[in-house]
């Protein structure tokens, strides 16, 4: 079984985010990036698959600069077998998930496994994508899965409860925790990351529709009014004059 | 002698990827299993062997053993910045795990025979055993030279009849490398070092210690009575013990360098984040120049001790003698973890003297540093030696 795991490199989640070029670009300067924590879940299960199931090989992908390589050689050292870098720089989600689809059409895999969603755009939409541009079943978000010969069972979150499905291979996966707990390298697995492959490969062009035009961040949180139980009064005072949600 | 891989010598000591991985795994692994458990190990004074046995699958209980022996097969400067890592966040796990690398398991991997390693190693660097290391006596520290614990032949056995003090894991070790008289008391080639395997009859444990600080870490007295040892579990020759010591506490002084420029990172990071949230007078206290000064001094040591200690380090891989760089970082980097650790103190105030808040805990830890594995006096006896020879 060939399972392919999608990758994010995204700032580390306690980084102070700023902007540079007239609030047009992200300040890479001083942050440190991190695999996509939703997608280290998805890594981890897969390992997990790939250690109960003789044969079966964790390919990880990433589409991104050269810079992405340290948080790809994160990857390998957990375990997986080897690594594609798809040599662009992310534009939006439609861009990424065509790049993740002409990859794994080339290759055929059994599964492929990303995190919910990313936490630097969060747009939580590439699997769907993805799936769509495979012609695969696409479910998201998973909270467990078991392979069971051609088939798979898992659960997911869903508005007031959970749900149960069986899906058959090959379909595509959005997961979340507690699918797995993060897995941190032994040694040898940091030292062998190093000699693990590494493919490059160049994009296929894709006619994005969407453009960047400015960040903005969200307004400084304010200081908390602290208002006693019994003043219901002053409550709605300030809801309406202050707050104005009234 | 450890030699290393032309690609991992690194001159500028800037960190490799290799390095980086390691600082993110142990930081990791620390936040995980070792933080939230520490001031109650710390109070009930409990050694959490659980957390040597999961360092032990992570491979950090044989970082310089080579992988044919089960070890990681890294070199010093990959130990280093794993040392750093731990005792940054606790310096009490961050001493067992040098005192196991580096004097139990370092003395069979430099001086024990093939069979010896091949026995020993692989239960070693997995962190399936846990290892002791037996010098110190009760009454001869510095001088240990003039050590008590005899070894007496007979026939194809030694009988060694004595008692070690001040030993980690010295309770909970499976294993002890223990060096012994064999010949005339002040003899340099009178001294031997013996492998002796916990449940070895006439070999027990004494009292452990309550300590200053370093408290998760153990520190027990190793007795023996008429303690009968095969003479294969003797390590290289009669006589040698003495000298290999010397040698393994060479590279010793590494780890505790490093476990000192860990604690003061430690301290310096937790003084730093907490100046800039503390207010008085209407500002950050970090916006006062009494503590900007003073972080300025902390981060500045702090660097210069990491130096000296990587530069040990870097020598260490290429085969060469450390003796005079290994002293001098360890003698520095212990000497600025009491400074740095005390100033951090100072920083956090009256919250930095009660237990909630991280900065007493580096302050008690630090001081073993001035002290284990040699003095600070004796470090400087060893750098003068090696000035004037």
């Amino acid at each position: 079984m060939k399972i392919l795991v999608c990758i994010t490199h995204v700032p580390d989640t306690t980084s102070k985010i700023n902007f540079t070029d007239n609030n047009t670009r992200f300040n890479t300067a001083g942050v440190q990036f991190i695999i996509g924590p939703y997608d280290d879940y998805s890594l981890a299960r897969a390992i997990e698959i790939k250690e109960a199931t003789p044969g079966a090989t964790v390919t990880v992908l990433n589409v991104g600069p050269a810079d992405t390589e340290p948080t790809i050689r994160k990857a390998l050292s957990v375990g997986a077998d080897d690594a594609v870098r798809i040599n662009a720089e992310p534009t939006d989600s439609f861009f990424v998930a065509k790049q993740i689809a002409e990859h794994a059409k080339s290759i055929g895999y059994d599964l492929i496994l990303m995190g919910r969603e990313s936490i630097d755009y969060n747009s939580g939409v590439v699997h769907g994508i993805v799936g769509e541009l495979l012609g695969w079943p696409s479910v998201s978000p998973v909270m467990k899965l078991d392979i069971e010969g051609t088939k798979a069972k898992l659960a997911r979150e869903i508005e007031g409860g959970k749900e149960f499905l069986e899906v058959n291979l090959p379909f595509v996966a959005g997961c979340q925790e507690p699918i797995a707990e993060w897995k941190i390298p032994n040694m040898r697995g940091i030292m062998s990351a190093r000699t693990k492959p590494l493919k490059v490969v160049e994009p296929v062009s894709v006619d994005s529709g969407v453009k960047l035009q400015q960040f903005e961040l969200p307004p400084p949180k304010g200081a908390v009014k602290m208002i006693a139980a019994d003043n219901v009064a002053e409550l709605v005072t300030l809801l309406k004059n202050e707050a104005k949600v009234l | 002698m450890q030699l290393v891989a032309e690609d991992s010598l690194n001159i500028g000591f800037d960190e490799t990827e290799n390095q980086k991985m390691i600082a993110q795994m142990v930081k990791d692994f620390g936040e995980k299993e070792i933080r939230p458990k520490m001031m109650e190990w710390d109070e009930t004074q409990e050694f959490p062997v659980e957390v040597f046995k999961k360092m032990g699958e992570l491979g950090l209980m044989g970082v310089l053993v080579p992988e044919a022996y089960g070890g990681s097969g890294f070199g010093y400067l990959e130990y280093i910045t794993a040392i750093i890592g731990i005792s940054k966040i606790d310096g009490s796990i961050g001493l067992s795990l040098a005192a196991h690398n580096s004097l139990c398991t370092n003395h069979i991997l430099q001086f024990a025979s093939e069979e010896q390693k091949q026995h020993y190693l692989p239960k070693l660097a997995t962190g399936e055993w846990i290892g002791a290391w037996g010098l110190t006596e009760p009454n001869t520290g510095s001088d240990a030279g003039n050590m008590r614990t005899v070894a007496v032949q007979d026939g194809d056995y030694y009988v060694i009849n004595g008692a070690k003090n001040f030993i980690t894991h010295g309770k909970s070790g499976n294993v002890a490398v223990v060096i012994v008289r064999t010949g005339e008391r002040g003899d340099s080639h009178g001294m031997t070092a013996f492998i002796i395997e916990k449940g070895t009859p006439g070999f027990t444990s004494g009292k452990k210690e309550n300590k200053l600080g370093m408290r998760a870490s153990e520190t027990a007295e190793l007795i023996f009575t008429d303690c009968r040892v095969h003479k294969s579990q003797m390590i290289g020759s009669l006589g040698d013990g003495f000298v290999q010591a010397l040698k393994v506490l060479d590279g010793g002084r590494i780890s505790i360098a490093a476990l000192s420029v860990g604690i003061a990172q430690g301290a310096y990071e937790a003084a730093l984040a907490y100046s800039q949230q503390r207010e008085q007078f209407n500002q950050a206290i970090s916006k006062f120049q009494g503590i900007s000064f003073k972080l300025a001094e902390m981060a500045t040591k702090v660097e210069a001790a990491k130096l000296l200690t990587l530069r040990a380090g870097d020598l260490k891989n290429r085969g060469k003698s450390v003796t005079k760089e290994s002293a001098m970082a360890k003698l520095y980097a212990s000497e600025i973890a009491v400074e740095v650790a005390n100033d951090a103190v100072q920083v956090f105030g009256g919250y930095g003297y009660i237990k909630d808040f991280p900065a007493e805990k580096y302050y008690r830890d630090a001081k073993l540093c001035t002290i284990g594995e040699g003095t600070s006096e004796i470090q400087k006896l060893v750098i003068s030696r090696s000035l004037l020879k």
